[in-house]
Order: C-alpha cells, then sequence, then structure tokens
C-alpha cells in the first residue's frame, strides 16, 4: 500500500515538472520571437561592423541550436535535454554552458536561503510556541501586532529598508555583493568571515520578514492543543511543565509545521530571488535578473526549471517523512 | 446589529478590519485627492529638474530622470491597485466559476480540475510569470501585466471554493431546495452564493494581495510597463540606477513606505474579514 501511495507522489512530481519544462518550452515559442536574430541583431548594433550577413549568420545558429527543425522535434529533443538536465548554451555569455553558471550561483542561494529560511522557521516556531504558553509573560503578546505587520512586507522590500538603515545611514554592513570586489576565493577564514559579513543583511532580511508566519502559525496551533483533554491530564498528573511544553505540546504541532514549510517553500524561493538581487547578490538570483536584463531564455528557462524541480524534490521528501513525523499516518488500508 | 452602534462595537472587537481598512482609505484617499492636487504628468521622465531632495516645491524630491515623487507616489498608488484589483478580481472570477462547478458537477471535469490546480500549485507563481513576462516585456502594458497575472491566480480561490460548496452541497437547506425541484443555477445563486459572499470578500482580497505582490516583484525584476511611474517599477530603476550609492535616498523612501503601508493594510483586512466570514474564528486566539 505504502509503495502505491510514493508511485502516485512520483507521477505527481513527474507531471508537475512536464508541465514546467513544457511551460518553458512554449512560450518563448508562441511569442512569434526570435531570440538568435535578436541577439545578434543587437551584437551588431552594438559593435557595428558585422552588419552584413547576418541573416545568414542567424540561419547557422538557428541550425546549431536545432531552431530550424519542425516544433514537435524541437520538443523531443527539449524534453530530452531537460531530462538530463542539460539546457543548452547561455544566449549572454555565450560559450558559457547554462548548467555552469548554474553550478556557480547555487552555493551562494543554498547558503544564505538555506539557512536562513532553516533560521527563521525554528526560531519562529519557538517564538510562536511560547507566546501561546500559559505560563509565559502576557507581555509577549505585544509582539503579535508588529510580527503580522512585519510578515505582511515581502523580502525584498525589507532588505532595502535594512540597506538604508544599516549599510547607508550607519554604514556597519557592506551596500551590495557577496564577498568584497577584488578578493580572490580560497579556504582562507578572511575568506569565509567576509562571505559570512556581506550575507549578515540579507539572511536579516530573509529571517525579518518570514519569522512572523512561522510565529503566528505555530501560536494558533499551540493555543488549540492547550485546549486538549491530554494537556489536562497532563498537567493533573502532574508532569514537570518543559515537559509538557516539549512533548506534548510542541510536539504535535511538528507535522502542520512541517506542511507548512512544504507550502511556503515555493513563496521562499521567489521571496529570495529579488532579496539576492536587492543585494547584488552572486546567487540564483542575481544570475535570473542577469538574463532577463540580457533576454538570455535559455538561462531563465534553466533557472525556473531548476527551481521548479528543487520545490517539487523538497515537497516529496517533506510528504513522504510525514509517516516517520506522525504514526498516525500510514498511506493505505483507507 | 442596532445600526450604527453595532458596527462600532464589532469594530472594537475587530480590530484588524478596521486597522485594515483605515490603512487602505488613507492610501486611497491620498491617491484621489493627489489626483485632483497634483499635475500627474510630472510622475513622467522630465517632468521636473532632476534629483532634487525633499523641498517646499517638491515635498517628496525629484529622481535623476526628472520625475516629481509625489506625483509617482500619486499615480504609482493608484496603478499598482488597478493591477492588483484587475488581476485579483480575475482571478476570483475564474476560481469561483470553476470551484463552483467542479465541486457541484462532480465526474471527470472535477478530478481534471482538482489535478490542474494541485499541479499549479506547486510551482512557484512568480518564476512561471518571469518566463512568460520576459518574453512579452517589449510589448508590455499595464493590463497585459494584470492579464498575466491573472494568469496565475485561479488556483487559491478554485481550491477554497470547491472545498466550501463540496461542504454546503449535503447541507439540509441545500437538499430541500433539490427536492422541491429548484434547477442547479437556482441552487447556486440562490442557496450557495448566499452563504459564501463574506468568504467571497476575503478571498478577493486575498487574491488582490497575491496579484500586488507579483506585479511588484516582476516590476523590480524589470518585467514590467517600463515607462509607467508604478511602485514596482519606481523600485526597480532605483537599483538600476544604484539610488543608495548616489545617496538618493529620498528617491527610495517614498515607494517602499507606500509599499509597506500598503502591504500591512491589505494583510489587515484580510484577516479581519477571515474573522468576520468565519465567526467561529472569533473564539479563539
Amino acid at each position: 500500500m505504502r509503495i502505491r501511495y510514493v508511485l502516485k507522489r512520483l507521477a505527481v512530481l513527474l507531471l508537475v515538472l512536464w508541465t514546467a519544462a513544457t511551460l518553458n518550452f512554449l512560450v518563448p515559442r508562441l511569442s512569434g520571437r526570435n531570440p538568435v536574430l535578436e541577439k545578434i541583431l543587437s551584437m551588431t548594433a552594438g559593435g557595428g561592423a558585422y552588419a552584413m550577413g547576418i541573416n545568414e549568420m542567424a540561419d547557422a545558429w538557428e541550425k546549431r541550436f536545432g531552431l530550424d527543425q519542425p516544433l514537435w522535434k524541437q520538443y523531443v529533443a527539449y524534453l530530452s535535454d531537460i531530462a538530463h538536465l542539460d539546457f543548452g548554451y547561455s544566449l549572454a555569455q555565450f560559450p558559457k554552458r547554462v548548467s555552469d553558471q548554474i553550478a556557480e550561483a547555487l552555493p551562494w542561494t543554498l547558503g544564505l536561503v538555506g539557512t536562513s529560511t532553516l533560521m527563521s522557521f525554528i526560531l519562529g516556531s519557538l517564538l510562536g510556541a511560547v507566546m501561546a504558553w500559559r505560563k509565559s509573560s502576557r507581555l509577549l503578546n505585544l509582539f503579535v501586532p508588529p510580527l503580522i505587520a512585519v510578515s505582511a512586507v515581502p523580502y525584498y522590500i525589507l532588505g532595502l529598508v535594512f540597506i538604508y538603515l544599516f549599510a547607508v545611514r550607519f554604514k556597519i554592513f557592506p551596500l551590495y555583493g557577496g564577498h568584497t570586489i577584488g578578493s580572490i576565493p580560497s579556504h582562507s577564514l578572511s575568506w569565509y568571515i567576509d562571505i559570512a559579513y556581506h550575507s549578515i543583511l540579507p539572511a536579516l532580511s530573509i529571517v525579518f520578514a518570514s519569522i512572523g508566519n512561522w510565529a503566528l502559525a505555530m501560536r494558533g496551533m499551540m493555543t488549540t492543543i492547550g485546549g486538549e483533554d491530554y494537556m489536562v491530564l497532563a498537567e493533573a498528573k502532574g508532569l514537570k511543565q518543559r515537559r509538557i511544553f516539549w512533548r506534548y505540546g510542541v510536539r504535535n504541532t511538528l507535522l502542520p509545521q512541517a506542511t507548512n514549510l512544504a507550502v511556503s517553500l515555493s513563496l521562499v524561493v521567489s521571496g529570495s530571488v529579488l532579496v539576492e538581487k536587492v543585494f547584488s547578490y552572486p546567487g540564483i538570483g542575481g544570475l535570473l535578473f542577469t538574463s532577463v536584463v540580457y533576454s538570455d531564455y535559455n538561462t531563465i528557462s534553466g533557472i525556473v526549471f531548476l527551481m521548479i524541480l528543487a520545490i517539487g524534490l523538497a515537497t516529496l521528501v517533506l510528504d513522504l517523512t510525514y509517516p516517520l513525523l506522525d504514526p498516525r499516518i500510514t498511506y493505505g488500508g483507507g | 446589529m442596532a445600526g450604527i452602534s453595532g458596527v462600532l462595537t464589532y469594530a472594537r472587537r475587530n480590530k484588524n478590519l478596521v486597522v485594515g481598512l483605515a490603512l487602505l482609505l488613507s492610501l486611497f484617499l491620498f491617491s484621489a485627492i493627489g489626483h485632483l492636487l497634483v499635475d500627474v504628468e510630472k510622475a513622467y521622465p522630465l517632468g521636473a529638474p532632476s534629483s532634487k531632495p525633499p523641498s517646499s516645491e517638491f515635498p517628496f524630491g525629484t529622481d535623476p530622470q526628472g520625475r516629481e515623487l509625489l506625483a509617482v507616489a500619486v499615480r504609482g498608488t493608484y496603478l499598482t491597485l488597478r493591477i492588483g484589483f484587475i488581476a485579483g478580481g480575475l482571478g476570483l472570477l475564474v476560481g469561483t466559476i470553476l470551484g463552483f462547478t467542479a465541486a457541484y458537477y462532480g465526474g471527470l471535469y472535477d478530478t481534471v480540475v482538482k489535478w490542474v490546480v494541485d499541479v499549479l500549485l506547486t510551482v512557484p507563481a512568480l518564476l512561471i510569470l518571469v518566463v512568460i513576462a520576459a518574453t512579452l516585456t517589449k510589448g508590455m502594458s499595464l493590463d497585459s501585466m494584470a492579464l498575466v497575472i491573472a494568469l496565475l491566480a485561479w488556483m487559491w480561490p478554485t481550491r477554497t471554493i470547491r472545498a466550501q460548496v463540496l461542504t454546503l452541497r449535503e447541507r439540509a437547506f441545500v437538499r430541500v431546495a433539490k427536492l422541491s425541484g429548484a434547477t442547479s443555477l437556482e441552487i447556486i445563486f440562490k442557496e450557495l452564493m448566499p452563504n459564501l459572499l463574506p468568504l467571497l470578500g476575503a478571498m478577493l482580497i486575498n487574491s488582490v494581495i497575491g496579484a500586488v505582490f507579483a506585479s511588484i516583484g516582476l516590476e523590480a525584476l524589470g518585467l514590467g510597463a517600463l515607462r509607467q511611474p508604478t511602485l514596482g517599477m519606481t523600485i526597480y530603476w532605483t537599483m538600476q540606477q544604484s539610488a543608495f550609492a548616489r545617496g538618493l535616498w529620498w528617491w527610495i523612501i517614498t515607494p517602499i513606505v507606500i509599499i509597506i503601508i500598503l502591504f500591512v493594510g491589505l494583510f489587515q483586512l484580510a484577516i479581519g474579514l477571515d474573522e468576520l466570514a468565519n465567526p467561529r474564528l472569533r473564539r479563539k486566539v
């Protein structure tokens, strides 16, 4: 029975990926624009001299990229390339492959967004749990309205506010970039300190903008759980408060919180794209922005596909681990 | 509800609703009165001298292209809200129709709708919008922007409405209506719709939040109507022309403050309306 569920989930994932790939393939082609010709035209406009033979050049390129084939052949070729995670060449930085571009940018994003999302998830959940705990000070509830307000603001807007306060007004943190310009990557301590120093403001804006959501969701759940019979029983048995809080309260909120994490992953990703852009961070978001500016379709579709793949895989893993988090769920029999 | 005093009593209990309405109303009034008092042509390049800090003549200052930022604030608030309401409204409309029909008629149609919604919801809308907008960017106008955003704004409404109708359909009053010979359309409009009105109100605001969020996000990436002084485009220009490094702080403060007021207002309103729509929430939390 469990196998059937896993297979079904895999089928959904494949369907999601196929939809994403198809949209990626169709949308640019439906628009009726010719990215190759446009690219060459803009290159000659910039360079001036090579105005002759543009059409021959475009034809040659189209043949090179397989754009002269019938649409269905292109589609099949595209799907098979995508299946091998091969997104072709970047149109803007030509000899570079899209996969290399992404490989360069990915560690930055994973480091920044991964750490800060995890941090805000843990801190926010704890904050929410403590706020709803009856024994906590009522003063904590004063935090609720500002939390709601801050969580309403998009990550990157908060990022701009932070830049203004901490980089422009009080020059504590750098204005932009992932590392000091001109510094050479190495495995030295100073390099890592430099990276950490540059990542504090972007990380803070992600943490601050998302902590409220986790806290509020957690607070709601803990309030509901507070009224359950087993909490009353635990109290009556005279269990230690610490034990009731962690083992009876927090533990029972883990599953819905994990579900929220899965649901909000896509929001986290799109939100952090703009945070990276605001801070000129050398990650995927920054790459996406540059590709948009130079209408580099191959890179754009490569990034979009990879992000959708990542989110799909993460949701799949979360879905499959539910039975471990909550023994009541067995997927099957019902 | 005993008239005004009843409303006031309720308002005291539902503070979110009041705060949200107040914030949005003040933005609305700011933009509406601004349109009367300020020359909105100055919101476009070369409407004013460039890069002037706030002064009595230009209360919000001007940007390097010579847009007067007070005019930008007035015009941009209106344009951004317009995109949000058009896209959010369209999304809600399509979602309501799909959700209603899927839940009411069921069968294969329902299965297909449910699957499409489930698949599309796992795909981050902003990324798909980036792909679509990046291919259209040259011909992007404000309304085509709203339409593009509406393309991916109907899934949550569909899912929510579908779930609601599924439970309502089994209630006694719907069965009675069916037994007394009401047609499907009559049941949908006379029995189901009135029960869903408060929820639809809350969902409209949620859709608008999503649409405004998407529009500002796309514009900040440079995928919008480049000539229009919307809030998102203003953010884009400040970043594009490194306003911070040039010390033009007033250029950035203006759109940021408005965007923050806008989002906080919309969120508070959504929470407040949700409470109005689900009275059971009131006793909790």
